[in-house]
Formats: structure tokens, sequence, C-alpha cells
């Protein structure tokens, strides 16, 4: 067992790191160096924001690199420290994780430029860009990673600097959805450490490669159904997924609007992400014997998603459920789990990350025109801005999953796996949820926009700020929608990539194991 | 050895689960402690518990002469510990806060954010 002193590469990687391999690491690095800046300069609220948009439109940049990098030569693997995996913490790109992680960055772009007029003096004094910024590391380390240790810190990164944003404004309404939200939240990441406590027991590692390779090997006294279901309740609650989603419609609605649109985002995401993780690349035959779970779970978020929206008179709060019956076509795909079902989860949380940022960054503009949230007082902003008006109903058309917006592509690819498997009722559901959510939107078009005002709109101009991310996302929920085939052939990558982690496990342990 | 730490963890949950379900947030939070901790013995457990020498290498070995604890799940427990308590801290001034501004520490009478009896939205013009 003696080794000899001078060969370090039995326990080192020697070989130098490549440039580009830095990129890997890079995204969560430098929005923890931004957000660390920032901090500094909390006092001078005049610089906040030009450093930060700058610095989020570089994380969009360094993303874009990355998975440039990762569509040419595949996953990438950085481990911290040099030491060999399984032992260092491995940082390991993947086309899934890049492809959030660059749609995590857009989307907080628009949100940073969205707030200049959205976040006032005041909210900008609490720090709303540092949190901005600090949570961007967490999302994006999330997204990155390669170990399922470090993936449970930076949930935690991306929750306390949630927590910084719910409470920004400290209003009463605020405190209370803060309470709900953070509760919730903070009991769905200990449940994730319980598992991953159970994990490290049974395998002895925290790598997710390993685990893959480890799990696949698979002996069947290992109690590897426990764990599955316990990462399934633990994610499907950051998912906010039926029947553990009532955090979400309690709290959405209360902070900023800004501050909705980025979690709406970003946060449900991550926990739909974390799920394909666990359960299509470490677990994949639970999945299987827990498909039925996870495809009823689905549905019924689906129904519920779409039911709620229906029955609220506060736009805020009707999208909250619109983010829900979201999560629950992804949990289609995902309890289908092939190609067709996993493809279609991660365009359709793709799609969602940008929809829904989009639509809560509309209903903030049209509260702002009308003066109200509510339905029944909402009225004649079609009068007041059309460009406004056709840009809502457009989101709203992708958000119901209508041709020719992006909301269409992943919901046809799920109905038809579902299909595929003889699984109509789930393909029922999915054709059902878009109508019933076209209905909830369609008549918010009705009243807020097309319904005469009943006296005269506050006479309040929209800042060019407000509309440009409102615009540049929904020309990108258009642009998907019309030209899908690059990312179609993308996701369908890494669909494959994760149903079969040759490529990343192979990444982690260059040599074989 | 295990076995009296997995009844113990046994004992955190189902103290934890009692408490969280309480209506009010300071027994809440306390729950939230608890599982918390519980969840640190957990993690302590699962790397098995070795009444060995601590892994210290001694001077001029390559590797430990022989069996030691194991010190993975100590580096662990002290993430989750500090991220624990941070949360601790902050869910504490929050509850504060809540029952400052709400005026009750009871989760049932929270109704700002979704008020009783909210109007269902308009059927017509």
């Amino acid at each position: 067992m003696a080794v000899n002193p001078a060969d370090l590469s039995a326990a080192l990687v020697m070989t130098p790191v490549a440039p580009a391999e830095w990129l890997v690491v890079l995204p969560p690095v430098w929005c923890l160096l931004a957000g660390a800046v920032l901090l500094m300069l909390r006092k001078s609220l005049h610089v906040q924001a030009w450093i930060a948009i700058p610095a989020l439109a570089v994380l969009v940049l360094l993303d874009a690199l990355l998975l440039a990098q990762v569509s040419a030569n595949g996953p990438v693997t950085m481990v911290m420290g040099r030491w060999l995996p399984p032992f260092g913490i491995a940082f390991t790109a993947d086309l899934t994780g890049v492809l959030f992680a660059l749609a995590g960055a857009v989307v907080a772009l628009a949100g940073a430029v969205h707030a200049l007029t959205d976040i006032d003096g005041s909210g900008r004094r609490y720090g709303f860009y540092p949190f901005l910024l600090l949570l961007m590391a967490g999302v994006s380390g999330a997204f990155l990673t390669g170990d399922i240790f470090n993936l449970y810190v930076w949930f935690e990164v991306l929750l306390i600097a949630s927590f910084g944003l719910i409470t920004l404004g400290s209003a009463p309404r605020q405190i209370d959805g803060a309470i709900k939200y953070a509760f919730l939240n903070l009991i769905a990441t200990t449940l994730f450490l319980i598992a991953t406590g159970y994990l490290y027991g049974i395998f002895g590692t925290l790598n997710m490669a390993d685990i893959a390779l480890k799990a696949a090997a698979g002996r069947a006294d290992l109690p590897l159904m426990t764990l599955a279901a316990l990462y399934l309740l633990a994610f499907g609650m950051k998912a906010a997924a039926f029947p553990v989603n009532f955090w979400l419609p309690a709290s959405y609605h209360t902070p900023r609007i800004v501050v909705s649109a980025l979690f709406a985002g970003l946060l449900t995401k991550v926990g739909v992400y974390a799920l394909l993780r666990t359960l299509i690349m470490l677990f994949p035959v639970e999945r299987e014997e827990l498909s039925f779970v996870i495809a009823l779970a689905g549905a019924a978020t689906m129904i519920l998603g779409a039911l709620g929206a229906l029955g609220q008179s506060d736009i805020r709060r009707l999208i909250g459920y619109v983010v829900i019956s979201g999560i629950g076509v992804m949990l289609a795909g995902l309890s289908l789990g092939s190609p067709g079902g996993i493809g279609g989860a991660i365009f359709y949380a793709l799609h969602s990350m940008v929809a829904m940022t989009a639509l809560y960054m509309a209903a903030g503009l049209a509260g702002r025109l009308a003066g109200t949230f509510d339905l029944g007082c909402l009225g004649g902003l079609y009068g007041r801005s059309a460009l406004f008006s056709g840009l809502s109903l457009a989101l709203f058309f992708a958000v119901s999953g209508l041709p020719p917006f992006s909301g269409f592509w992943p919901k046809v690819m799920v109905a038809k796996a579902a299909l595929d498997i003889g699984a109509w009722w789930l393909a029922g559901t999915v054709f059902l949820t878009g109508f019933l959510t076209t209905i909830a939107l369609g008549r918010v078009f009705l009243l807020a926009y097309w319904r005469p005002a009943d006296g005269a709109l506050p006479n309040e101009a929209i800042a060019a700020s407000a509309l440009l991310p409102l615009a540049a996302l929904t020309a990108l929920t258009a642009a998907f929608g019309l030209f899908p085939e690059a990312l179609l052939s993308a996701i369908q990558h890494a669909a494959q990539g994760l149903a079969d982690p040759r490529a990343y496990i192979g990444s982690v342990f260059p040599g074989g194991t | 050895m295990e076995v009296p730490f997995v009844l113990l963890v046994g004992l955190f949950f189902a103290a934890a689960v009692y408490l969280m379900l309480s209506k009010f947030l300071v027994r809440v939070l306390l729950g939230v402690v608890l599982l918390g901790n519980g969840v640190n013995l957990l993690i302590f457990t699962s790397g098995r518990i070795l009444r060995e020498v601590p892994p210290v290498i001694p001077a001029g070995h390559d590797v430990p002469a022989a069996l030691t604890a194991n010190p993975l799940p100590q580096a662990l427990i002290l993430t989750a510990i500090v991220i624990s308590f941070s949360f601790f801290a902050f869910l504490l001034v929050l509850v504060y806060r809540a029952y400052q501004d709400l005026g009750t520490d009871n989760g049932n009478e929270m109704r700002l954010a979704e008020p009783e009896n909210d109007p269902i939205p308009p059927t017509g013009y």
C-alpha cells in the first residue's frame, strides 16, 4: 500500500488545466466576485445597476462560450484543488446544465434591466443588485456542479439570496409571503440533505458520475428506491409540484414584480433540473418504477395550476398558478423517460424560464399602467399602448402552448411521447391544461386590455428600460417557436446525454475506472 | 455502535416533525432547527462510526498506518451547521418581524398575502 512520495499522479490531476476548462467554474465565480464588488459599493446607488448589468451580460457571454465548447467537445470537467475524482469536488458541464445556465443568465440580464424602473432607490439600498448576482452564483453553480453535496450548497446559496430578494421592501404582505416561502423551502432543502446523507451512507461517494456508475452496477439489496423517492419529494417541493406546491401561490405575488419574475424564471426550474439530474441520470431504474406516481403528480399539478389560474382575480396570483401548471408538463415529460419525454421536459423548462419571467414583467407593467392588479378594475390597456398589448398577447399564446411560440413544441413532444406508450390520459391532460390556460389568459386579455377603462388611466409613460427586456424575451419565445430546429437538436443531444451518461462519466474519469 | 445513533436520529426527526406541525411559528422554527441537527447526526452516522484513531498520517508514512476514523462526514456536517445556523438566524429575525408587523405568530392567522373570501374574477363585462 506504500506509495512513492514522488508519484503525485495517484492522487492529483497532473496535467495543467486547459484554459477552456476554466469556463466551467467561471459563471459562479464571476457572479460571486461581481456580487462582492456590489456589496462593497452598496452605498453608491447610481453605479450599482451599471456594474450589475454589464456583469450579467458577461455572464451570458461566459455561458454562451461554455455552450459552444460543450456542444463541440462534449461534457467538460474541472476538479477543485486538482484532486482526482471522486475525491475532489468536480464541476461538470454537460449540455443540459449549460442550456439551463444560459437561459438563466439571459433571464437574469433581462430582470436586471427591467429593475432599472421597477426597483427604486430604497430597493437598491437594501441591495437588490448584490442579491441578484449572488442568486445567479447559486443558480449557475447548481446547474454546473458535478457533486451532489455541492449541489446542496448551491441550493442554499440561491435560497439565502432569494430570502433577501423576497423581503426587499418589507411590506407586511411580503413578510407574510416570505414566512411561508422561507419555511417550506428550507424544509425542502433539508429533505434533500437527508437524502444525500443516506446516499453517502450507501455509496460512500458524492460525485454524481461515480454515483451513476455505482447505481448502475446495481446490487438488489441497496435501498435505492427510498433514495429516489426522497429526492422526488425534496425536488418536487422545490419545483412546486402537487401536492407540495402550496408555498408558491402564497408567496410569489408578494414581492416586487421583477423579483417575482426572476423567481418564476429561475427557482422552480432549478428544482426541475435537479429532478432530471437525479432521476434520469442517477436512478433511471427507480424512476421507471416511480413513473406512474410522477405522471399522476404531473397531471394533478397541471390541472391544479390551470384551475387555480381560472379562479384568481389578482393577475400576479393568476400567473403564480400558471407557473405551477407548467411544472406539471415538465413532470409529465420526466415520468415518460423516453428521449421525447425528457427532451420535452428540458425544452419546456427553458421555454418556461423565458416566458414566465416575461409574463410577470408584462403583469407588472399592466399593473403600473392601470394602477391595480385586480381583474375587476383593470381595463383600457389596449387603448393605452397597442405595442405592449401585442407583446402581452404573444406571451399569453406562448404560455398557453399555442403556435407559433416556443410553448407549442415541448407540449407536442411530451404529448407524442405519452401517446407512444399509450398514456392517452397524460397527453389529454396536457391538451386540457393548454385549453384551460388559454381561457384563463384570454379572459385577462379580454378584461384588462380590451374592456374600456372605468375612468382615465394614470398618465404614466412606459419606460424603455421596462419595455425592452419584455420585448426581447417575447422575441426569444417567438424565435424559438418559429425556428426550433437548432434548439431541438441541442435538446435531443442533451436528453441523450442524460439518459446515457457515458460521455459525462468519461469526462469525469478520463482514464476509465 | 451505529444503532443507538440511528434511534437518536429517529427521535430527532419525530420531535422535529411534531414541532413543525404546530400553528405557532416559533415552534415550527424550533422544529426546523431540530431537523437540521437530526440531519447532521444522520450524516455523521452514515459515515460509519469507528472507535479508531483520528485520520492523521504519522511522520514518515505516506498512508495511514491503520484504520482511521472517516473525516469526510465531519467536513460535510461543518458545512451544514454553518448553513443551518445562518438560516436559523435569518428565520428568527423574520419571525420576530412578522410578529411585530402582523401582530401574531399563528400561521393560520397570517392571511394578508392570501386573503380569505378573495373575490372571484368577473364573469362578464
